[in-house]
């Protein structure tokens, strides 16, 4: 049998150290009518070569964005990742191991976390991060649920510009806490955020760069959201951005979260993801999720271990910060692992380029006929384009030219014109003159 | 122990290659100068090689299945098959984008279409969900499942009942979903108390969330008489999945009176842990229930897969950006295609098998509180005859295997048996591995007796010795300044 060491004949001579003289004696709690008689479900055995040639066809049937033009984002991004990064992560010393509760068995996975955490920190300018989170959409909501507790308050403002789809996860994560979430339109001005944010307000969470790829005015965004009593800013941000962004300390938020894919990680048709979440280390013991510490070990020598864990569920149980206990851990080193290779300089390099590149797309197709962009907001790396057809007819064309031109934002509920454009370093000049090109004959 | 990849910094080192920028736009004309970053970003600047070092150094202080046996309960540390790590790094699986057209991943969602059927069909359930990307997600989905099957209905319920031996995400995901818990005791045979079922039952009860085999490893024998008094409230049965590596090929819980479980498939189908994650956590439920599952579902119609969103009006919604942990499920179905119907039923035969021998063999060392059932994949054994000897804990054991090339069982777990050992030692391990964690056990019971001051002092000669975990919360210190 695959991945099973035991022979018969060993299996025998256990089941007579345990003294019974056949398996089924050991199931006797179960009750008899309830066994399966026969050898149930799964088609038939495959062998290792035989899995690989069935996977094989199944995966030729993808396209990859090796294979094609492709300028998809909404929160999940094909950006450049160092050989180095796999060649770390699929060693099983880190994939094996289970949650550094060992501490002493450990260490490889608790100074990483502690290094994360630190440069997390770094990036968003923030004093303490957790060890990560499943995604950037639970994060978000996760971010809501911690306001909520902190502030003792149950009123949360959402910035309409969010992503839809974060939105309704925040949505699901807090209809049974008793939290009211209220929608903002915060695209022409501020005055209807001035008016809605009042001392009832647990928090107010605004996404830079926003769903359609456009900057927010963070600091104008702070001042009104402190000025109610209490109410926390929460930013939402992308990791690539802040190499050239502002730090989201600079503009005052009190808790920051994001999709972490980004730094390091395949798109992997949208999991395993994961979500990052840094704060003031005041609001330390309202955090989700695992936190590592520096400590000592008994010589005195430097040592890492979980820390804060009574917020945890296998401590306080009903009434933990969250329920989270298996995050996306693997992920996280992913992006320690690339952001010590990238560095403060191959950072910024990758959002300069993305940037630069984005702008030069976004220039050429809103000189092309009937297309023009949807806001004349600054931008990062992302853009949306009002296309003269249906967004999902121009996809589906583009195919043809071995081009994902983009998202059409119709699946979110919105007009069907509009395309959402991502780009990141990996494309060339070419790349971005062949999309204008194929926009132009469709 | 090794410096922080932050102290081998040096300035202008480089680790990354990127070709020249060759569009001429400038960053300052992409956006007005107040949205750009002012303060210093401080990551390090070394090379590949000093990474490369850095993070194998790293590694060789974890413990992990290849390195030694890893019985922690509750977790199935079991081996993790290579070729699901080489496949699934297929760039035509690990580079595509979650909006792509449908026409473009028909073999990613293939995949998914029969994962989702292979995992309705093991457990006897109508429908699976692969969207929770964890275990405690999956209770967090289940449960709003129950709440959205009592509103539709009208029910007036805000309990969810579970017993003392519960993992801990149980209670803190009932609260999650704004539920109210109620924790019954176990009885003296470490099964559910029907005398306080029955009490702690009434109009209010929207469900019992139970793991069975149960977190002693023991099957649930009344399972029929509990799943009858839940259902006759009109409650539902809630199976948390954790220990369904017990079950493969032997009972489906969909037929034993579980109307919602879920799978964590980071333990029963052998993806790995990875230090903490990615797991998933899809969930199973009968027929009347399908229609509250998350959006979207695989589908096929006329040979085509898609995501069908057809019952998003009754659905509890999203719980994940996407669809989950795709590059997780992706392992656990090739996991799934090697078992086949007699690899299935042999893995829990097994798993059982080396759990009673453990359990067997220990019983003479060690106090084992329900040594009269037999377990199924996992037993609980105290360390309780050697604190009251001797003054060794069980945190003392635990740390006294380390120094043996063993990882230490779940500790302290469940709250229920004082100075708790879950053992797990799934079926992928061989007898010789097992015998030697019974000599390790048997010389480590030894020592508590002859130089127990050993036991408190260990681990001896590990990586680092014994960590200081009260100084990490006294003295927080969570980022390295530098």
């Amino acid at each position: 049998m695959p991945f099973i060491s035991n022979t018969n004949k060993e299996r025998q001579e256990m089941l007579a150290a345990i003294g019974v003289e056949n398996f089924s004696q050991l199931l006797k709690n179960i009750p008899e009518k309830f066994l399966l008689q026969e050898d149930c479900c799964l088609e038939k055995q495959y062998s290792e070569l035989e899995i690989s040639r069935k996977y094989a066809k199944l995966a030729a049937k993808n396209i990859s964005a090796n294979e094609i033009n492709a300028f998809l984002g909404g929160g999940i991004y094909d950006h450049f990742i160092p050989a180095a990064v796999d060649h770390i992560i699929q060693r099983p010393e880190f994939h094996s191991a289970y949650t550094p509760y060992q501490a002493e068995v450990s260490q490889g996975t608790l100074q990483y976390i502690y290094e994360y955490q630190t440069m997390i920190c770094e990036l968003t300018g923030m004093e303490i991060s957790n060890a990560g989170l499943y995604d950037g959409a639970t994060a978000t909501a996760e971010a809501v649920l911690m306001a909520a507790r902190k502030t003792k308050k149950n009123k949360a403002i959402l910035a309409n510009s969010l992503n839809p789809l974060y939105r309704q996860i925040v949505s699901v994560y807090t209809e049974g806490m008793d939290i009211e979430l209220i929608d903002v339109d915060i695209e022409d001005n501020l005055q209807k955020l001035a008016e809605t944010s009042d001392n009832d307000t647990a928090c107010v969470v605004v996404q830079t760069p926003n769903f359609f790829g456009n900057l927010e005015d963070m600091a104008a965004i702070e001042k009104i959201t402190h000025s109610a009593k209490k109410a926390l800013f929460i930013a939402v941000v992308d990791p690539i951005s802040l190499a050239v962004l502002n730090s989201p300390a600079e503009y005052k938020a009190d808790i920051v979260v994001g999709e972490g894919q980004a730094l390091g990680n395949h798109t992997n048709y949208g999991g395993p993801l994961f979500g990052f979440l840094a704060t003031h280390q005041k609001l330390a013991r309202t955090m989700p999720g695992r936190i590592v510490g520096a400590t000592e070990d008994a010589n005195g020598t430097r040592a890492y271990a979980l820390t804060l864990q009574a917020r945890e569920q296998h401590i306080r149980r009903a009434k933990a910060t969250s329920n989270i206990c298996s995050n996306d851990a693997l992920c996280t080193l992913a992006a320690t692992v690339y952001m010590s290779l990238m560095g403060p300089k191959g950072l910024q390099e990758v959002a300069t380029q993305s940037a630069t590149k984005a702008h030069y797309l976004a220039t050429k197709i809103a000189e092309l006929p009937n297309y023009k962009l949807m806001s004349n907001k600054p931008f990062f790396k992302e853009f949306t384009v009002k296309t003269p057809l249906p967004a999902k007819k121009i996809i589906t064309k583009l195919v043809d030219y071995d081009i994902l031109p983009g998202i059409s934002l119709e699946q979110f509920g919105l007009e069907e014109n509009l395309l959402l454009i991502a780009v990141t370093e990996k494309k060339s000049k070419t790349n971005l003159d062949e999309l204008v090109a194929a926009l132009k004959e469709v | 122990m090794p410096k922080t990849i932050f102290e081998k910094h040096s300035d202008n080192r480089r680790g990354y290659t990127l070709p020249a920028n060759d569009v001429d736009t400038k960053l300052e004309n992409c956006f007005p100068e107040n949205f750009r970053r002012k303060q210093e970003l401080k990551l390090p600047e070394v090379s590949e090689l000093d990474v490369m070092r850095h993070f194998i150094e790293l590694s060789h202080m974890n413990h992990f299945i290849e390195k030694g046996f890893y019985p922690l309960g509750s977790c199935t540390m079991k081996y993790n098959p290579k070729i699901s790590e080489e496949l699934v790094r297929n760039p035509s699986i690990a580079n595509i984008h979650p909006l792509q057209p449908e026409n473009t991943v028909q073999g990613a969602l293939e995949i998914l279409f029969e994962l989702q059927n292979m995992l309705s069909e093991i457990s006897g359930f109508a429908k699976a969900s692969l969207q929770p990307v964890a275990g405690a997600q999956g209770e967090f989905t289940g449960l709003k499942i129950i709440k959205a099957y009592h509103a539709t209905k009208g029910n007036k319920k805000n309990q969810i009942i579970l017993p003392d031996s519960a993992h801990g995400t149980n209670p803190a995901s009932v609260k999650m979903v704004g539920y109210e818990v109620v924790e019954i005791p176990s009885n003296e045979r470490g099964m559910v108390d029907i005398k306080a079922l029955r009490e702690a039952v009434n109009e209010k009860t929207a469900g019992f969330m139970l793991t069975n085999p149960n977190t002693l490893g023991i099957f649930e024998a009344q399972i029929e008489e509990i799943s009858k008094i839940i259902h006759d409230v009109d409650g539902l049965m809630y199976m948390d999945g954790a220990n369904f590596n017990a079950l493969l090929g032997i009972v489906k819980p969909g037929e034993i009176g579980f109307d919602v479980m879920h799978y964590n498939l980071h333990k029963t189908f052998a993806t790995p842990h990875g230090g903490g994650g990615p797991g998933s956590g899809p969930i199973g439920v009968r027929k009347d229930l399908v229609k509250f599952l998350p959006v979207p579902m695989v589908n096929r119609k006329d040979g085509k897969f898609f995501w069908d969103y057809s019952h998003k009006n009754t659905s509890i919604g999203k719980i994940h950006s996407f669809y989950g942990n795709f590059a997780v499920n992706v392992r656990a179905y090739i996991y799934l295609k090697m078992l086949g119907p007699k690899g299935l039923k042999r893995v829990s035969e097994n798993a059982v098998i080396n759990a009673n021998y453990l359990m067997k063999k220990l019983q003479a060392h060690y106090l084992v509180p329900f040594k009269d059932e037999y377990c199924m994949h996992e037993f609980v054994a105290s360390g309780k005859w050697q604190k009251d000897k001797t003054g060794v804990k069980t945190l003392d054991i635990a740390k006294r295997l380390l120094d043996k090339g063993i990882h230490a069982p779940t500790i302290y777990f469940p709250l229920i048996v004082s100075e708790a050992m879950m053992i797990e030692p799934t079926e992928t391990e061989s007898k010789e591995t097992l015998d030697e964690f019974i000599e390790a056990m048997v010389d480590i019971a030894a020592e508590a007796v002859n130089s127990p001051e050993t036991l408190k002092e260990a681990p001896l000669n590990t990586p680092v010795r014994r960590v200081d975990d009260t100084k990490a919360v006294r003295e927080l210190n969570v980022k390295f300044e530098w």
